[in-house]
């Protein structure tokens, strides 16, 4: 059970794969400028990850370690295809404004991260909680990004939410305030440059607090000395 | 008697950071009499606007990183940020314009990264970048000269304008902006640009009302106001003479070339002198002590970077005017030339 928790932790936290080892930016970058897109696009990231980790990890002991990382390539591929297609044939609107970047998952570098460095030296069940765990963490920033990037774009959260979640989600949408004129820097890529480095520094603040919080006051670990005659 | 020995140097410039600053703001004055001259009383408010903003920002994020207020504020850094910003964005634009650009160049740019000194793109220009993408309409709704211009509004109307962008009796800044003939005007870069455009050589262009023999009309006045201001900060030796001459020369040699291989479609080197932001560029933003080059050698190559890639983006670019970006582009540079301009220290190495 514990190393269920590590896992958790590990994805979702301490070894987030946007906030900390900044893999997959590329698309994090591109396609976070709202919220639909950045859940569509990290809801198809956490099925391929879980996916291909589950695939990994069953092939493990079969694969050649000199061709492994080929191996893991067309196993990605293959299920990015899948979650492409299905997008395409369930979620056209979301299909059409993802665009390249669906394809793109396959180079997406937490995926193959999670296939080398985890799925192909655990068992099953372990890899496919590691995938859901990183993916989720990957989400969570997607999704937080694109949110913020939405709200301080066009003052609303949820816009066009039917694309991804059917047409009840119109009803989801809320104009949290309107203006005239789009902030467009926020929509635009610096714009997502910009917000993922005040989130990364929103980790660092919470995690330097925990820290502080956690190291109790260094109590004296030596009684004082009565004579002190060398300062060692 | 008692013979005190006191270590080098002893002898002080007796310049101290605030009073630099001001110094600067001091010689923005001629620029800013030409702006207000030429284009109302506009740039006033923004100011105001302006210096409020950075002061109220600045302490704030003092207060935030708990740090002593009174120092950042009293070294003058941000209120040159603030009036180097208010003249580089249109008069009339709205209140919240220039809040965003205090909020981002004094919070985003300077503060984040260490305050004053750690700074390591120019705070104004970047705030100045950020508004230019962010609102394109707003940021290049420039007044005509006021001759030119169809209704010259009062100060207590621009307030309107520039707080409920509508004047006492309905008029919008775009009709405000209007010139005799009821045509909105584009500043002179712009006009240029857009005429080359559609097939007209820059003689053609030049004819209109918006220019006089060299330049643009009342530009011309804002850039020899800066001018002159620069020429003081330099005889008061609060800026190196190498960036700002290196700049003008590497622009003015670009300009010449291009008006000798295509005398049609280039406006020639006085042109881009007079114009735009290239003066102002020159001696007020380029000049930045944290944000430029250190060395001798290096503000030289610098400046003229700075120049060279003006020219460029004026010419070839999408943006009629491009001060704002070349030095954000150069301001990413500096550690490289900075790197491979420094010179021998005394003792040190072979003398070349």
């Amino acid at each position: 059970m514990s190393e269920l928790k590590t896992l958790y932790k590990e994805g979702v936290w301490v070894n987030n794969p946007a906030l900390v080892q900044l893999l997959g930016l590329c698309p994090l970058l591109a396609v976070t400028s709202t919220i639909t897109n950045a859940l569509g696009l990290g809801l198809a990231t956490l099925l391929v990850l879980v996916g291909s980790n589950i695939s990994v990890s069953i092939v493990r002991n079969w694969v050649p370690k000199d061709i492994r990382i080929p191996v893991f390539v067309m196993i990605i591929a293959g299920f990015v295809t899948i979650v492409q297609l299905l997008m395409n044939a369930y979620t056209f609107g979301l299909y059409q404004s993802l665009g390249i970047f669906i394809p793109l998952i396959v180079t997406n570098c937490a995926i193959i991260g999670r296939a080398e460095a985890y799925a192909s030296k655990n068992p099953i069940h372990l890899s496919a909680f590691d995938g859901l765990m990183m993916g989720l963490g990957f989400m969570i920033v997607l999704v937080v990004l694109g949110a913020m990037r939405e709200l301080i774009g066009q003052g609303t959260l949820f816009d066009s939410a039917d694309l991804l979640l059917g047409p009840w989600a119109q009803s989801l949408r809320i104009e949290v305030f309107s203006f005239d004129n789009q902030f467009l820097l926020a929509i635009l890529p610096p714009g997502a440059f910009l917000a993922l480095g005040l989130l990364i520094a929103a980790k660092n603040v919470i995690d330097a607090q925990i820290k502080s919080k956690q190291i109790a006051p260094p109590e004296a670990e030596k009684g004082p000395r009565a004579r002190v005659t060398s300062l060692t | 008697m008692k013979l005190t020995m006191a270590s080098s140097p002893h002898n002080h410039s007796h310049k101290s950071l605030t009073r630099l600053m001001l110094t600067v703001i001091a010689a923005c004055i001629p620029g800013l009499i030409a702006q207000v001259v030429f284009f109302g009383t506009g740039v006033l408010i923004q100011l105001v606007l302006a210096l409020t903003a950075v002061t109220v920002f600045e302490a704030a994020i003092m207060l935030m990183r708990k740090r002593p207020v009174w120092p950042a504020l009293s070294d003058g850094s941000a209120w040159l940020t603030a009036v180097l910003l208010a003249l580089s964005i249109p008069p009339l634009a709205p209140w919240w314009i220039i809040i965003i650009g205090c909020l981002f160049s004094i919070i985003i740019v300077k503060q984040l990264y260490g305050g004053l000194g750690f700074n390591l793109f120019n705070p104004a220009m970047a705030a100045y970048v950020l508004l230019l993408v962010s609102f394109p309409v707003q940021m290049t709704s420039w007044l005509p000269v006021s001759e030119l211009s169809n209704n010259v509004i009062g100060f207590t109307e621009q307030l309107r304008i520039i707080f409920t962008d509508f004047t006492s009796i309905g008029y919008s800044l775009d009709q405000v902006r209007a010139g005799i003939d009821g045509i909105t005007m584009a500043t002179p870069l712009d006009t240029i640009k857009t005429d080359i455009g559609h097939g007209l050589t820059v003689t053609e262009s030049m004819q209109k009302t918006l220019f006089n023999e060299w330049a643009g009309l009342g530009w011309m006045w804002v850039n020899l106001g800066f001018l002159a201001g620069g020429l003081y900060l330099l005889k008061e030796k609060i800026i190196n003479w190498h960036i700002p001459v290196s700049f003008i020369a590497s622009l003015a040699i670009c300009s010449a070339i291009g008006y000798i291989a295509a005398p049609g479609t280039e406006p020639g080197t006085i042109f881009h002198l007079l114009s735009g932001a290239t003066m102002m560029g020159a001696f007020f933003i380029a000049t930045d002590p944290v944000s430029a080059a250190t060395t001798n050698k290096g503000r030289l190559i610098y400046g003229a970077l700075i120049g060279l890639l003006v020219y460029l983006i004026r010419t070839f670019g999408g943006y009629p005017d491009a001060v704002a970006f070349a030095v954000l582009l150069l301001n990413i540079a500096v550690p490289l030339i900075d790197y491979y301009t420094q010179p021998r220290t005394y003792g040190h190495g072979a003398v070349k």
